[in-house]
């Protein structure tokens, strides 16, 4: 219900209102509970995204200690700093916490339920009680999986990836192995719902003019993650319903001795693992993509090509999880191989593009934008390293080594480099202040030089032949030297973070930042920071994938190769 | 540089341009000499000759990823320093989005280096899993934490095995195998997943519960190489290691026709029992894989 009405005099030019919103919303003072309250029962996507954000970020930084522990404990041979059993919780909960419940729930339940509702102009998600629910699961599914270092037992040592038969009553009869299984089950129904709501949000609450090849990358991105979510996190959790049968009601799906099959969980963890590798990265990649043309004052350059080699990523991600059992014996190797190898075709064309976007720009090389082309960077290195892997005769030697640690590794420091680039771009619009340039630029680099130092070495211990997950070694001195490396590297990575929380202190309230900081091009930069109620006062008319650009700077428009001159038929921002 | 206020057009860029796109393609051509000597890239030459072929793998792949990284890494780093703003200068950059031409070469060239790698990857998989006639037959069996070779009599054919050696966590086990000859081993775990890794000869694979899965080595040098569990398989995880030793065929008959006579299983749990005991009492052990070995 849009009516076309006269933007207030300071605006200028004619926008679309959304009369309801206007009517019920149009105060500034929403009335409702406030404080902790508002928090407990708000269904604003905003307050829930911005839940989401802290929590994960405290999940980050939890799941750093545990791996600043792991890097204390191989910092010399024959360490005796923990035991070989805290030594397999603590790994396992360092990599359970990371994947379960930070790089997901900060993409596809922090800054995506913030920022996709305002990036198509809707007031908020479709299923705003459903989006409270899955926060409630999420965090009770956190509280779940930590408790497990107060049972007796401990916490689940058998690995993030819990392979059975080791994850049975059995192997593993601790009641932190329980807890691990129910706060999985209870984070991955919360993702099912975020992924629900997602795609809902995406195809039924467009603003008008909002096409589906006018929504930005970032939004794109978390619509094709929604559709993953439904397609994967479903099989994770039945095969956990599963693996619980197994522990509690004596079914035999995993074990040999009752006509089992231990692989079967190899092949129903990965066929949620894979595509999970994606739903963690792609927001990310939509993060880095919204900043970098931003920062570049360009539009993103082959913006359907980055759409279509989302997709193609996605589709190829569900072909390619046994790439994590070529050295099962019991795999198809070619066709895993060359599904797997596709898959650098369309991330090659979105670094490329992301190059493309800076280029003839105006590339401000603010902290966000450092962010982001850290990114980039350890991003090619992590996608270099993991085309080996994608080989099987490659991947037999490395497998399970530091070699596959470092090229995770440099793949989720970038993640957490796209996600810095992202708080730092969007946190402005969520609190109406700016986060601290100086401080983060000094976050950046140790950030950045940290991660390198920690990964670089990691890459040569794996070749020399150090295996993951074990707490001690002792045959090579080496081994040493680089591992005191790496755990250099962790540490400034640690430091990084406190100047982040730092950061986050030192700013909150001191700096507005007024509504669009950047001059940034996509929907959300035309409200208020922080966005009123339901979002929008009036919006701009949506012409292309940039509407604030288009109403900020109407002679300024999008050329496609060939066109030197602009042929500019009318001024962006006049309705037709 | 001087700020320029606006650029509508690129044509006085171009020799500048021309220039440093020839100094970016003299570094991409000192990089490719210098891969054709052909470095290891941090791998091993490897033992075996299946391993060997592996290496080679690497060495193509290497040389692929070395020259595609630092090619797209200068482009990134050049693309962020060369158009970075400069202070006080408020234009606007011309608002390109497409090139089609472009956008099509960055996506066929790399379908074709894709097709290149997957050609090379089957040619050294089919080596690596190559089935040929075995000379000597060994069951490798894994457990928690440790590791049974189960040797079969003289003829391998016989089902009834010969005689095993069996060790566990800094026990070291170790497994003879001959030079030069197809040894075919049968790997399989008793409990939960393990790994079956042996560096020097660039190899791995699972030994899976219920699944008995088979690899084919032949050792090209003599030597004492060292092998551990890869796979989390529990507790003492960290120190389920073993050792291969390579002899010649004659020495390797020799010491096999001396076990046969010897005791069926060469059992080395039992007499440590005092090891496991301080293992699970929590007492840090410092456990020495012996010398010489790789």
């Amino acid at each position: 219900m849009t009516e076309i009405i006269e933007r207030p005099a300071s605006a200028g030019g004619d926008v679309l209102v959304d009369d309801h919103a206007q009517l019920d919303h149009g105060a500034h003072d929403h009335h409702g509970p406030t404080g902790i309250l508002k928090w407990l029962t708000s269904t604003d996507h905003k307050v829930i995204g911005l839940s989401y954000t802290v929590t994960s970020v405290i999940m980050l930084v939890i799941g750093g200690l545990l791996a600043e522990l792991i890097r204390i404990q191989l910092a010399v041979p024959n360490s005796s700093f923990v035991s070989l059993a805290e030594y397999n919780q603590l790994f396992t909960m360092h990599g359970s916490l990371m994947i379960y419940l930070f790089a997901g729930p900060f993409a596809f339940g922090g800054l995506a339920n913030i920022i996709v509702p305002l990036q198509i102009g809707a007031p908020d998600m479709a299923f705003p009680r459903l989006n409270a629910l899955s926060y409630w699961l999420y965090l009770s599914g956190s509280l779940l999986m930590l408790l497990g270092f107060v049972t007796a037992g401990g916490a689940a040592d058998f690995g993030w990836v819990g392979y059975a038969p080791l994850s049975n009553a059995i192997y593993s009869p601790g009641a932190g192995a329980d807890l691990w299984i129910a706060a999985l089950m209870l984070t991955g129904f919360s993702a099912i719902f975020t992924g629900v709501n997602l795609c809902a949000t995406v195809f039924y609450l467009r603003a008008p003019g909002m096409t589906m090849f006018r929504m930005p990358i970032f939004t794109w991105n978390l619509l094709v993650v929604g559709i993953l979510i439904l397609l994967a996190f479903p099989v994770l959790t039945a095969g956990l319903v599963m693996l619980y049968c197994d522990r509690h009601f004596g079914t035999h799906i995993y074990t040999v001795p009752g006509g089992g099959v231990p692989v079967l969980w190899q092949h129903i963890f990965w066929f949620w693992g894979h595509p999970e590798v994606y739903i963690l990265a792609l927001p990310f990649f939509g993060m880095v993509t919204e900043v970098i043309a931003a920062m570049s004052k360009k539009p993103v350059f082959g913006y359907k090509g980055m759409v279509f080699a989302t997709i193609t990523i996605a589709a190829l991600s569900l072909g390619v999880w046994a790439h994590h059992m070529f050295t099962t014996g019991v795999v198809l190797l070619p066709f895993f191989s060359i599904m797997s190898l596709l898959i650098a075709v369309p991330t090659g064309i979105k670094i490329f593009n992301w190059i493309g976007t800076m280029w003839g720009g105006k590339v401000r090389l603010n902290t966000a934008m450092l962010f982001a082309i850290g990114f980039v960077i350890t991003f090619l290195i992590g996608g270099l390293t993991g085309i080996y892997l994608a080989s099987p005769p490659l991947d037999f030697f490395t497998h399970d080594t530091y070699f596959v640690v470092a090229h995770f590794h440099s793949v989720v420091l970038a993640l957490v480099m796209g996600g810095m680039a992202g708080l730092y771009y969007w946190g402005p619009k969520v609190t109406g202040y700016m986060l601290n340039e100086p401080l983060g630029k000094i976050q950046f680099w140790l950030w950045f030089i940290g991660a390198q130092m920690m990964v670089v070495p990691q890459y040569i211990l794996g070749l020399n032949g150090m295996p993951r997950r074990v707490a001690t070694y002792v045959h090579d001195p080496q081994w040493a030297a680089l591992n005191q490396w790496a755990t250099a590297g962790a540490i400034l990575m640690g430091v990084s973070t406190l100047v982040f929380v730092v950061n986050f202190v030192y700013s909150w309230k001191r700096v507005p930042a007024g509504d669009n900081p950047w001059d940034a091009q996509t929907l959300e930069w035309f409200t208020t920071s922080p966005p009123p109620h339901h979002n929008y006062y009036s919006l701009p008319p949506i012409r292309s994938e940039r509407p604030t650009w288009d109403y900020n700077h109407p002679n300024a428009k999008t050329l496609a190769h060939g066109h030197h001159e602009a042929p500019d038929p009318a001024p962006a921002g006049a309705t037709p | 540089m001087q700020s320029k206020p606006s650029r509508p057009s690129t044509a006085g860029r171009t020799p500048a341009r021309r220039k440093r796109l020839g100094v970016l393609g003299l570094a991409a051509a000192a990089i490719l000499l210098s891969g054709c000597t052909e470095p290891n890239f941090g791998a091993y030459k490897s033992v075996t000759s299946q391993g060997r072929s592996t290496f080679h793998l690497w060495q193509g792949f290497s040389i692929a990823a070395v020259i595609i990284g630092t090619f797209t890494l200068l482009l990134i780093v050049w693309a962020a320093l060369r158009y970075r703003a400069r202070k006080g200068d408020e234009s606007l950059p011309r608002q390109t989005q497409y090139h089609l031409p472009l956008e099509v070469t960055y996506t066929v060239i790399p379908i074709i280096i894709v097709i290149a790698l997957f050609a090379a990857t089957v040619v050294v998989e089919n080596k690596v899993t190559a089935e040929p006639p075995p000379a000597t037959l060994i069951k490798v069996y894994a457990f928690q934490w440790g590791w049974q070779f189960t040797y079969p009599s003289r003829d391998f054919a016989s089902p009834t095995p010969g005689f095993s050696i069996r060790g566990q966590t800094t026990q070291n086990p170790e497994m003879l195998m001959p030079e030069g000859q197809n040894v075919r081993i049968e790997l399989q775990s008793v409990d939960v997943v393990h790994g079956f890794y042996v560096r020097q000869f660039n190899f791995s694979r699972y030994a899976l519960p219920g699944v008995q899965n088979f690899f084919t080595f032949n050792a090209q040098t003599t030597g004492t190489f060292f092998g551990q569990c890869t796979q989390l398989c529990g507790l003492y995880h960290s120190l389920m290691w073993f050792r291969i030793k390579v002899v010649t065929p004659a020495a390797y008959q020799q010491w096999l026709a001396a076990e046969l006579a010897a005791a069926p299983i060469k059992d080395s749990i039992a007499q440590n029992q005092a090891i496991r005991a301080q293992l699970d009492a929590g007492v840090p052990v410092k456990p020495d894989i012996g010398s010489g070995v790789k």
